[in-house]
């Protein structure tokens, strides 16, 4: 459904990548890349496995800082704000730009307390304001009518699929602008699948979302904008709907039509 | 020599001549005896193992449980040690074991989060602090009580005493505080390895998560990787109070007593304990007959009191886990 956007109009740049080169220690996993990612709109990273797809989605919001040996070379903008900037925390950057992840990560804790956790530590101490954030992640997350009885319980409880809309309901409870999801639905039945993906419509409205899959298909059905990596290199970036009606690289053809990945 | 070349390159044809997959499937005679030589002889070892702690636990069983009541454990020892019981000695421990804990868990659990979570894993500082922890680990307990004297008694002892004290002997003496200072430092390896392998065992996900929502580092470790690991950290910290409850060599000159006829009044008393209590009966008694029974049920009360922390320790740590457990 959204995967047809306004033909004329451009929506405004949210993320501004430019040759973006990500190493671990002295070889290159991904790059270089020069992207927009459009503001409210969802852009897929599509490729096969080991193509840097993930790599590059944890370079937008500084993930791969925790890993000891990754550097990177180029810039990525948020804005306009360099986030890789001197003197920029990436803390602050993380809370401007939240991550779902491949497996869902709940934490040991109760429903209520893993949504809440971005906002606590954020320093939000009114407890009916955190209720209320709360509430309208758990809804934005399609998570509440399942769970509002048991906000108590451990999060532990839940299956794999509601896990996951959990995670996606604590990332949005703090209000970040722009979402990157890693493979949030690879680990998930067809059914939970369907769930996320209906989901993440819903939320491109308010969100800049940026999904790494695997899934042609998924990305076809999500995302207004495809990017095609190969082998650490940007290989195509497009509007969905010219990506895989007619694309203009010899590979994503190939890819796409199934002759490879 | 030219009888057993004969059938040999005959052998090899036929095995070539089978397909691989027989050659795959067929498990020969000698992988067979091999497995069972391995079967009988680690069986065998273990059976001696359990056979010898039968044999101890047994032994001290049958000879102190004649003793064992309750007023063993809530009497005084009487008539030079021949008659009474322990209570002191447990007292003592007990208030040992607690200001060790206190005094010892955090500075490890600290020195693990330090070592795990933000010294620099591959510089040279870390790795010597990693030796330097495992060579504490190794160094004689009779080594750590004479550092406990020359240290904590002579040195700190001696100095607060001329300090506050104007010269008199206060704290300058063997005392409880020293005896569980002393325990605190030969215990702090167990709770340093115990913290970090637990630290280690924290998934990265979960941390991403924690970050990936703005949570600064150190937000992360108090929320996220600490509650986490608290099993881990737990079971160290019952691990090194069992330790502590059953050492005698560090405390022999720091703090345990032969005799009080009295509980430790504070800090700069000296206390009695079951360990030290066992060697003194062992070794000291006027009337060898009329301890022995006293001394088999003191041991039988350490045995006890060491297997329940262990089995506590246990029990913690599949509880917690169990809590904790991540993924589906």
């Amino acid at each position: 459904m959204s995967s047809a956007p306004a033909q004329n109009a451009t929506p405004a740049t949210k993320l501004t990548v430019r040759e973006l080169c990500v190493y671990y220690g002295e070889k290159k996993g991904v790059g270089p890349v020069t992207m927009d990612v459009a503001e409210k709109h969802v852009t897929a990273f599509i490729g096969p496995s080991g193509c840097g797809k993930s790599t590059f989605l944890r370079a937008l919001n500084r993930m791969n800082e925790l890993i000891p040996t990754c550097h990177m070379t180029g810039e990525v903008k948020l804005d306009g704000e360099a986030i890789y900037g001197p003197g920029v925390d990436p803390v602050t950057v993380r809370r401007r730009i939240g991550m779902v992840f491949q497996r869902s990560n709940p934490f040991p804790k109760s429903i209520i307390e893993n949504v809440a956790y971005g906002l606590r530590i954020g320093g939000l101490k009114d407890e009916r304001e955190i209720a209320m954030r709360v509430e309208r992640a758990l809804q934005q997350a399609a998570l509440w009518d399942e769970v509002k009885d048991r906000l108590e319980d451990n999060a532990l409880g839940l299956s794999g699929g509601q896990q996951q809309r959990l995670c996606i309901a604590r990332a949005l409870a703090v209000e970040p602008e722009v979402l990157l999801m890693d493979e949030p639905a690879s680990a998930l039945d067809p059914i939970a699948t369907a769930h996320i993906e209906e989901l993440i419509n819903e939320i491109s409205t308010d969100y800049t979302i940026a999904i790494v899959t695997h899934n042609m298909q998924q990305a076809a059905r999500v995302a207004d904008y495809t990017a095609f990596f190969y082998m650490g290199e940007l290989v195509e970036f497009d509007r969905t709907d010219v990506l895989f009606t007619k694309p203009s690289n010899q590979r994503t053809e190939d890819y796409i039509t199934g002759r490879f990945g | 020599m030219s009888t057993n070349a004969g059938p040999a390159p005959k052998d090899a044809e036929r095995r070539r001549n089978k397909t691989s997959a027989q050659r795959v499937f067929v498990r020969t005679v000698s992988n067979r005896l091999g497995d069972a030589t391995m079967a009988i002889s680690s069986g065998l070892a273990t059976a001696l193992v359990l056979a010898i702690l039968a044999v101890i636990l047994f032994d001290i069983a049958r000879s102190g449980s004649s003793h064992l009541s309750i007023a063993f454990l809530t009497q005084a020892p009487r008539e030079g040690m021949t008659a009474g019981g322990i209570f002191p000695a447990i007292v003592g421990m007990v208030e040992m074991v607690f200001l060790m804990t206190l005094a010892g868990v955090p500075v490890g659990v600290a020195t693990a989060i330090y070592l795990h979570e933000y010294a620099p894993a591959q510089s040279r500082l870390t790795r010597l602090i990693r030796i330097a922890v495992a060579n504490l680990a190794g160094v004689p307990s009779i080594v750590f009580g004479l550092f406990g004297l020359g240290f904590f008694v002579q040195f700190l002892g001696a100095g607060i005493d001329k300090m506050f004290f104007g010269g008199q002997k206060v704290y300058g003496q063997p005392a409880l505080l020293w005896a569980a200072l002393t325990m605190a430092v030969l215990t702090l390896p167990v709770v340093i390895v115990a913290t970090e392998e637990a630290l280690r065992a924290v998934p990265r996900e979960l941390r991403e998560a924690s970050l990936a929502l703005g949570a600064t580092k150190l937000q992360t470790v108090i929320h996220v990787v600490v509650p986490q690991a608290s099993a881990g950290i737990l079971t160290g910290m019952i691990l090194a109070v069992s330790r502590g409850a059953g050492e005698v060599a560090p405390i022999l000159f720091t703090g345990a007593a032969y005799f009080l006829p009295h509980l430790p009044k504070g800090l700069s008393s000296q206390f009695m304990t079951p360990s030290y209590h066992v060697y003194v009966l062992a070794t000291q008694s006027p009337d060898v007959d009329a301890t022995k029974p006293i001394l088999y049920t003191t041991v039988l009360v350490l045995v006890a009191l060491t297997f329940v922390l262990n089995i506590a320790a246990v029990v913690v740590r599949a509880r917690v886990r169990r809590q904790n457990s991540f993924g589906h």
